[in-house]
């Protein structure tokens, strides 16, 4: 389910990195917990983000939630396909969902996310709750 | 025989297109009167830059098809006059005839607010009337009639506190507001220059008093508290809460919005609020319209009267009203001209026709009308918080959603025994709430219905759950697609 | 009391499903001494035959007898009777906020028609389902605008309705925003050389009233140009919108907002009246208050949401675009119902019947000695006229006739001292106008009879310098 090329962060966004490159989206499960996603807002390319910042917002009918940055770094790229087919986080979320990409400014911080299976752990241990 | 529970059954419903799409060119549906003098066009007076042609699209209708286009429209509706409308939070109670017509009649639906004082004292004296009836039934010193709405009410509410604090030489920074508490609060105080601190609420659903005193820094001017709060509770320590607030230095807003639990019975400034709203539409029923117009008092200690929005109204030793505009601390105004008067004829008429013994009637069986809910359903829906209610109860889908089905289906099961639905969205710190307000206006005979319905709604739930997500059956539209409607937003007709 | 449908026996009975035995009981969370222990000293209670009679009695103390040439944001005019027949059909008037869409399919498709109707009206794109009022209509374009733009300086017409601009500064003065005015020029239009020197990289938004608060129509093309050239928003407010049936609005704003109260609605001592706020497409997501949006239903029927929803204060909380919590729907309700019983040829002839009527009063009063028509820029239903003498005195003579003869522009402009704001709708008759004039006529001649005798002359002089 999870791939596990990738890194979570606590707040359900994902990283995968390429050398000196982030691609940063949404989880498969923030999707499920939004329900139909409407809408996104997302950065410019050149913006700055901050690790555990918020860089976005995404919506569903009747909630809106904040996305945080796993790293710290420059815009590079937007995923524009978004604007006009939200949807795209709900059908394919860990791929051509993609939100940004980010030049990192800091490639050691991936190192402080969780990995597939302790994300796994991590959202099974909330649902029990 | 009865046959129980009763569904609704469809009637008529007349399909109806957009008046636009029933437009055609030639008709209309005024006659207007001959011209008195020559007329003459628009191109030739204006120039003809400035001057329009035609409005494109605009409809082209006559009379009677106006009237049957909204006359039909209505029947799609569902309002106080069909049925129960138990909406938690929301107060939808009988909104009486004669108001209607006191508030249309000429002279106080006509007069102008620029007209001479001396020549609308008439309006002046209802509008006068109204603010010393909200101080005797909020214990208050002084009312302001101008806000619009409510949430207008509160915003006016929190910039007085900072106008006030202000003046004893620091306005601060923070107000502090429940996880319970309806959305405008965080909303009006941030529009009015403040930041939010949230404040978690109690096992019982309270304001905590540890976690206030902590919260309750130098750097707050006060706090805003709705009471009963959202999950129709009480607040046992309100006068304890409130003293700790004043003690270091801030002010209390109490949000009214639930104020109907406690006309004639408490009285806000008695326990110690310094600054609070009435929703007219809720405590004084005046009609809710569909979403407005309200109107949203604001009422206030003696401490907070100099900052009141200007004009008020006043009354000389020799009987007559007047506006006073000389009111150098106040906020300033929030609206052009005095409020929403037409609503305020309304309210002063319900309270005229109640008195003080028939408002406490109210108030006494809108709690009574809760409670009875409440119990009668707590063995099949839980009871987050089980404790006795006031107005309103909250119950919620815990036990249903075990089975896939959530209050929203549940609600809209409910159309399908002929009833409104309940909140189901509201307070937040309930998940899946099932919030309920009978109000004064039911009759325990309604509420038996109701009841029914509930229970075996829950019923069906447990035999057919699918059954149940694919409510309602009798409407005139199913269930409508938000998502595609937020996706692509379509907000106006187009040739 | 009428109003309460439980029986006594009912309530002993609920009670005793409670284990009550008292209705204090269930009150008894709260504490014993914060308990209302007296009597509420209040009117009534009153049956429903006293209710109206003291109503009557205040209804007469009204200007219900005299014609009107009050405007300056509340316009008199005729109410077809069906306005009202609909209004007070229970299932609108009695309904609440359309949350539960397969119940509120009337108010929903209402409100759409609404929003299309105003925004065909202003020529924008999109309309919400209104606001408050006229006043923070404006107020809320103010602050879409400071969204839009992350600027944080107001540029406002000194021309704009003066209670609005009081608003305005009630809502931005926490926020550390700066308004600055810009005044009228000799025609009574907008100064554009003041407002080219009040521009700069830190204006958000300039706010125009059109007609102005004098009554004059603003031309939009050169402040267009310029307000967009530093970068900045046009907002335009409109409250007299009857006079968009026949002024083009101006193309260039971004949005266009205002009050509706003239479609149907009473003027009732100033309220509740109908806010509107038209805008572009591009800008919807920032837009405050309601917006009722098409879609269909599970099996393909069309149908009407309450839409984007996200934006509003029951989700964003402290982040949303406006606490607004309600729109106007009922008095939007009524705009609807009257603007498609007027349609597009009723609506034009009124608006025609308004501006030619205004406009013989206007060249009536000119050819008064004494008196004068100072703004010559082009006009609605509204214009000023210099008072020959002292406009208060002047206002009394009429009020003698039963004519509320305007507004004294003095109370808001210094510097207009004896000037009137004078409003004509098809509610005033050539008769009354005529009358008017005879008052005006008399008036001025009284004065010069004043003025030619010797002790009077001194006087009189006096008068003109003041």
């Amino acid at each position: 389910m999870y791939p596990e090329e990738f890194q979570y962060t606590k707040d359900h966004e994902w990283i995968r990195v390429d050398g000196e490159t982030g691609t940063i989206g949404i989880t498969d499960h923030a999707q499920k917990e939004l329900g139909d996603i409407v809408y996104v807002e997302l950065p410019k390319s050149g913006d700055a983000v901050t690790a555990a910042e918020t860089f976005g917002t995404v919506e569903s009918v009747k909630a809106v939630s904040e996305i945080y940055s796993p790293v710290t770094g420059e815009v590079t790229a937007v995923n524009g396909k978004l604007q006009d087919h939200p949807e795209l986080l709900n059908t394919d979320p860990h791929a051509a969902a993609w939100l940004i990409r980010v030049k990192l400014s800091d490639p050691g911080e991936v190192q402080k996310l969780m990995s597939a299976e302790e994300y796994e752990a991590y959202i099974q241990e909330a649902e029990s709750h | 025989m009865k046959e129980h529970p009763r569904h609704a059954r469809p009637h008529i419903t007349r399909d109806e297109n957009l008046i636009f799409e029933r437009s055609s060119p030639g008709k209309c549906g005024v006659d207007l009167p001959a011209p008195e003098v020559p007329a003459a066009s628009a191109a030739e007076l204006l120039g003809e830059d400035l001057s329009r042609q035609e409005i494109p699209g605009f409809p082209e209708v006559s009379e009677l098809e106006v009237i049957r286009h909204f006359t039909r429209l209505s029947t799609w509706n569902y309002g106080v006059d069909t049925g129960l409308y138990p909406l938690g939070s929301c107060t939808m109670k009988y909104n009486p005839r004669i108001n209607e017509v006191v508030a249309g009649l000429e002279g106080l639906a006509t007069d102008h607010p620029y007209a001479p004082a001396e020549l609308t004292q008439g309006c002046l004296k209802v509008l006068y009337d109204t603010t010393r009836c909200m101080a005797e039934i909020t214990g208050m010193d002084a009312v302001s009639l101008q806000p619009s709405a409510g949430a207008q009410g509160e915003l006016s509410g929190i910039l007085m506190i900072h106008a006030c604090m202000a003046d004893r030489g620091n306005p601060r920074k923070y107000v502090l507001i429940p996880d319970s508490a309806h959305g405008t609060n965080p909303a009006s105080v941030t529009t009015s220059g403040y930041q939010v601190k949230n404040l978690k609420s109690d096992a019982h659903g309270c304001v905590d008093l540890g976690e206030l005193e902590l919260a309750m820094t130098e750097d707050v001017a006060g706090l805003m508290l709705t009471i009963p709060n959202t999950l129709g509770i009480f607040e046992v320590h309100i006068r304890e809460i409130c003293e700790l607030v004043h003690r270091k230095g801030g002010l209390v807003y109490m949000d009214g919005a639930n104020m109907n639990a406690l006309v004639g019975v408490a009285r806000p400034a008695d326990f110690g609020a310094d600054v609070m709203h009435l929703n007219v539409h809720k405590t004084f029923s005046t009609p809710h319209g569909g979403g407005g117009p309200g109107a949203g008092p604001v009422a206030v200690r003696k401490v907070l009267e100099p900052y009141l929005p200007s004009p008020m109204v006043v009354k000389s030793p020799d009987g007559t009203y007047s506006l006073d505009y000389d009111r150098p601390k106040s906020i300033g105004r929030v609206r052009a001209f005095y409020g929403n008067f037409g609503v305020v004829v309304r309210t002063l008429a319900f309270i005229a026709a109640n008195g003080g013994e028939g408002l406490r009637q109210s108030t006494q069986d809108a709690v009574l009308n809760a409670n009875y809910v409440m119990r009668k359903l707590q063995d099949l829906y839980e009871l987050p918080y089980n404790e006795p209610c006031m107005h309103e109860c909250v119950l919620s889908d815990h036990r249903q959603a075990a089975r896939g089905v959530h209050t929203m289906d549940i609600a809209k099961r409910l159309i399908d025994y002929g009833f409104h639905p309940y909140t189901t969205a509201f307070p937040l710190i309930v998940p899946g709430a099932v919030m309920i307000e009978p109000t004064e206006s039911a009759s325990k005979e309604e509420l038996d219905e109701f009841i029914e319905a509930m229970r075996a709604v829950a019923e069906e739930v447990e035999e057919n759950p699918e059954f149940v997500l694919k409510a309602p059956y009798t409407t005139r539209v199913s269930r409508l697609d938000e998502a595609t409607a937020a996706r692509k937003p379509i907000l106006r007709w187009k040739e | 009391m009428r109003y309460l449908p439980n029986s006594p026996r009912d309530r002993e009975e609920m009670l005793r499903t409670l284990g009550h035995s008292s209705i204090e009981e269930l009150f008894a969370q709260i504490p014993e001494q914060i308990r209302f222990p007296g009597r509420l000293d209040l009117p009534g209670p009153l049956s429903e035959q006293e209710v109206l009679e003291s109503f009557k009695q205040a209804a007469g103390q009204s200007t219900r007898e005299y014609a009107s040439l009050l405007g300056a944001g509340a316009y008199l005019h005729f109410r077809p009777a069906a306005v009202d027949s609909l209004l007070s059909r229970g299932e609108f008037f009695t309904a609440y906020t359309p949350y539960q869409a397969e119940l509120a399919q009337g108010t929903l498709q209402a409100m759409f028609e609404f929003q299309t109707l105003i925004a065909q009206l202003t020529g924008m794109e999109v309309s919400n389902a209104s606001l408050y009022d006229g006043s923070t209509a404006t107020t809320e374009a103010v602050l879409m605008s400071l969204r839009l733009t992350r600027r944080n300086r107001v540029v406002v017409a000194k021309t704009l309705h003066p209670e609005y601009r009081e608003v305005m500064a009630t809502y931005l003065r926490q926020m550390g925003t700066e308004i600055a005015d810009v005044s009228y020029g000799a025609s009574g239009q907008l100064d554009i050389a003041a407002l080219e020197s009040a521009l700069s990289k830190e204006t958000a938004v300039v706010v125009v009233q059109s007609p102005n608060f004098l009554g004059t129509i603003e031309r939009f093309g050169v402040i267009a140009e310029l307000v967009h050239r530093s970068g900045a928003l046009l907002v335009v407010t409109v409250n007299e919108p009857l006079s968009l049936a026949v002024v083009n609005p101006p193309a260039d704003a971004d949005i266009i907002c205002g009050e509706a109260q003239s479609f149907g609605v009473p003027v009732a001592f100033g309220g509740p009246y109908v806010g509107f706020l038209a805008t572009r497409e591009k800008f919807v997501r920032q837009m405050p208050g309601r917006l009722v949006g098409q879609t269909v239903d599970t099996e393909g029927r069309r149908g009407f949401v309450l839409t984007l929803a996200t934006r509003e204060q029951h989700i964003r909380r402290e982040k949303a675009t406006s606490n607004i919590c309600t729109n106007q729907s009922l008095c939007a309700l009524a705009a609807t119902i009257y603007l498609c019983l007027l349609g597009k040829h009723g609506l034009k002839a009124l608006a025609e019947h308004n501006l030619t009527m205004a406009h013989y009063a206007a060249d009536q009063l000119a050819a008064v000695p004494g008196t004068s028509i100072p703004f010559a820029s082009p006009y609605f239903n509204e214009f000023v006229v210099k008072a020959p003498g002292r406009a208060d005195a002047l206002l009394s003579e009429l009020r003698q006739e039963s004519i509320l003869g305007g507004v004294n522009l003095e109370r808001f402009y210094p510097e207009l001292k004896d000037h009137l704001l004078v409003c004509v709708t098809e509610t005033v008759n050539k008769v009354t106008l005529d009358r008017m004039v005879e008052v005006y006529r008399d008036f001025s001649a009284q004065r010069q009879v004043k003025a030619a005798a010797p002790s009077g002359a001194s006087q009189a002089v006096g008068q003109e310098k003041a």
